[in-house]
């Protein structure tokens, strides 16, 4: 058993571990963080898609984060005042159920992935990282410009929405709805990285032209990772709504990208658990230094620029060495 | 809605330009010589900001805020590239675009620190004060003017720079080519900070410029930074000229587009949802010309048809 698989055993079982532990000695705000972390980590595991094994540098994530959270907070208040959120061409009703609202959240998140990547994409380097950004921003100023769902104020889900058998309010029950929808990602992510599609899409990463010239369509074989990680990605956002019970646009704006591209890279582009790593590690410093200073985010920067600087490959890097198929 | 109102609008769009121009003009620069993407640019134009809101406050004078803001921004900008940006040059956007975005995280709070979160204000100086009759009966403040001849004095100027100096031709040379100028005996390392400190200088003048019409905050520099990214891509990466015209198209497309598409959609909505739907679908114009620019001319108005590797 090598360390990368070490690793992502003491990642994905300290999780639940760290949950559970809090459970008992009844401290439910560790198992709130936990939750934090397996939410935040999703979000990094749909840009890992992307960035990881795509190499397509998104700045511009949370505009699916934000789309997943909106989705929560129209959804939700539609079904508390009992109106319809669309009447034509078909009729849509609010609701408070976690999984007709995750559909929801998936399809709204794909079709923006579908738009965005489409434009995007028909760029590459720096140009994809700017444009990534600048629809970022485009969605940012429309949520705070348009009043029906709180403009800035944004919205708030007054009850969490409910998932079948489980109390949602309970901590651990949140966090282990959390914890499952993360598993499937990683579980999907590890399936694509080692599909054909996914040996593709690493291969367009390395050399571009190569792919193309066996005869495979590169676009859109890049536009299919896109759309997926935003599908991940807008999950991540249904979840962290509800977590908070409140979606605002501050989850549409850059510097969530920003972050979402930390746990990434914190942790070790294109390493299937890298982001979860990167998620617990910013929500540990998160509130480690917020309880040293107020003046926090100067050290994360400062920790941040030492990782890029001289710890190449993330965390994972460190500890578990290079990884074996990312060249 | 009368003939001068229009015109005023227009010569706000063309000062809002000028301004995401500074910005812009600094960041291609510095991709095009570099190959750098540098998040942290927006920092600068608040340091130049609060540099000279602070010297402003302290001297009593405008124009020695003005010169600070210049040597401030520089100065941060010369010391970034010696301290963080030489480490960057040969790694992959990625790692650019993270040790950037860390240097706004320190950056900004740190400006926090020292300033408070408080905003600060800069006074218009009183030669600048006051305003112009316009064609139409309107009146325009002098200081916006200022502030529109200004820029295009920096971008003429510019243009001078790279077209008719040696420091120019070198800038060129190392777009083209940085090994082989490295090759012929120019200090690169020089020319690199060279250009970086040129470009934090602009963006310090277009901080203090600005900060004197809104107020001057942390987290002020990421908006502007976010335009002028939509400018570079609009005109091309590393191209002054593309940048320029993207700037006024920017700026005139985003002002005109706030004040005109209310005013349309009051045509066939009530006045409270052509306010709404105006305002939402304005802030969104100039993310829509960039997607149009992208549809036809994917690497911008006047960039090189290269495809990056």
């Amino acid at each position: 058993m090598n360390r990368e698989l070490l690793l992502n055993f003491a990642i994905g079982l300290g999780l639940p571990l760290v949950a559970g532990v809090a459970l008992l000695l009844d401290e439910p705000f560790v198992v709130t963080l936990a939750t934090r972390v397996a939410i935040l980590g999703l979000a990094g595991v749909g840009l890992n898609l992307a960035l990881g094994l795509g190499g397509l540098v998104s700045f511009g994530h949370a505009v699916f984060f934000g789309i997943g959270g909106y989705a929560v907070g129209v959804l939700a208040s539609h079904a508390q005042l009992y109106t319809p959120v669309m009447t034509w061409p078909f009729e849509i009703s609010g609701s408070s159920s976690m999984p007709a609202i995750w559909l929801v959240a998936i399809v709204a998140s794909a079709l923006a992935g579908l738009l965005i990547g489409a434009l995007s994409l028909r760029t590459s380097g720096v140009y994809f990282i700017m444009i990534t950004l600048a629809f970022g921003q485009m969605a940012y100023y429309f949520a705070i410009s348009w009043p029906a769902y709180g403009g800035e104020d944004g919205l708030s889900i007054y009850v969490r929405n409910s998932f079948p058998r489980l109390n949602t309010l309970v901590p651990f029950d949140f966090f282990v709805v959390a914890y499952c929808v993360l598993l499937c990602a990683i579980l999907l992510f590890s399936r694509v990285a080692i599909s054909p599609f996914g040996l593709a899409l690493n291969a367009t990463r390395q050399n571009l032209a190569r792919v193309q010239s066996v005869g495979i369509e590169t676009y859109r074989l890049q536009l299919t990772a896109f759309v997926l990680s935003a599908v991940i990605t807008g999950l991540a956002g249904a979840l962290y709504a509800d977590l908070n019970r409140y979606v605002s646009p501050s989850m549409l704006s850059w510097t969530i990208s920003g972050e979402i591209m930390i746990f990434v890279i914190l942790g070790g582009v294109g390493r299937t658990w890298a982001p979860v790593l990167g998620a617990a590690v910013f929500v540990i410093l998160e509130q480690w230094l917020g309880g040293v200073s107020e003046y926090w985010q100067i050290f994360l920067g400062v920790i941040l620029l030492a990782v890029v600087l001289f710890a190449r490959g993330g965390l994972y890097g460190m500890i578990a060495g290079e990884a074996r198929h990312h060249g | 809605m009368t003939a001068s109102l229009i015109l005023e609008q227009l010569l706000n769009g063309v000062q809002f330009g000028v301004m995401i121009f500074l910005m812009a003009a600094g960041l291609t620069l510095v991709f095009g010589v570099m190959g750098l993407i540098n998040l942290a640019h927006g920092s600068l134009y608040m340091i130049g900001a609060f540099a000279s809101a602070a010297v402003a406050a302290f001297t009593g004078s405008f124009f020695w805020g003005l010169a600070a803001s210049l040597a401030a921004a520089a100065a941060a900008g010369v010391l970034v590239e010696a301290l963080v940006m030489r480490r960057l040059y040969d790694r992959d956007h990625l790692d650019q675009v993270l040790a950037t975005f860390a240097l706004i995280l320190i950056f900004s709070e740190g400006t926090r620190w020292v300033f408070g979160s408080f905003p600060l204000y800069l006074d218009i100086p009183e030669v600048l004060s006051g305003a112009v009759p316009i064609p139409g009966g309107g009146q325009y403040p002098v200081y916006r003017l200022c502030i529109i001849f200004v820029g295009l004095a920096v971008g003429v100027l510019l243009y001078w720079l790279i077209h008719h100096t040696r420091l120019g031709i070198r800038i060129r040379a190392g777009e083209n080519d940085r090994e082989m100028i490295d090759a012929l005996g120019v200090n690169i390392s020089k020319l690199y900070t060279a250009v970086f400190a040129i470009g934090a200088a602009l963006a310090g003048l277009a901080g203090a410029m600005v900060g004197a019409i809104q107020s001057v905050q942390v987290g002020m520099g990421e908006p502007v930074l976010i335009l002028a990214f939509v400018v570079i891509v609009i005109g091309g990466i590393g191209s002054i000229r593309g940048a320029f015209i993207g700037s006024l198209l920017v700026g005139v497309t985003d002002t005109m587009g706030r004040f005109l598409l209310p005013e349309f959609f009051r045509l066939f909505f009530d006045p409270a949802g052509a306010t709404a739907a105006g305002s939402a679908i304005a802030s969104m114009a100039i993310y829509l010309l960039m997607a149009v620019v992208l549809i036809f001319r994917p690497s911008g108005l006047f960039g090189a048809r290269r495809v990056e590797s």
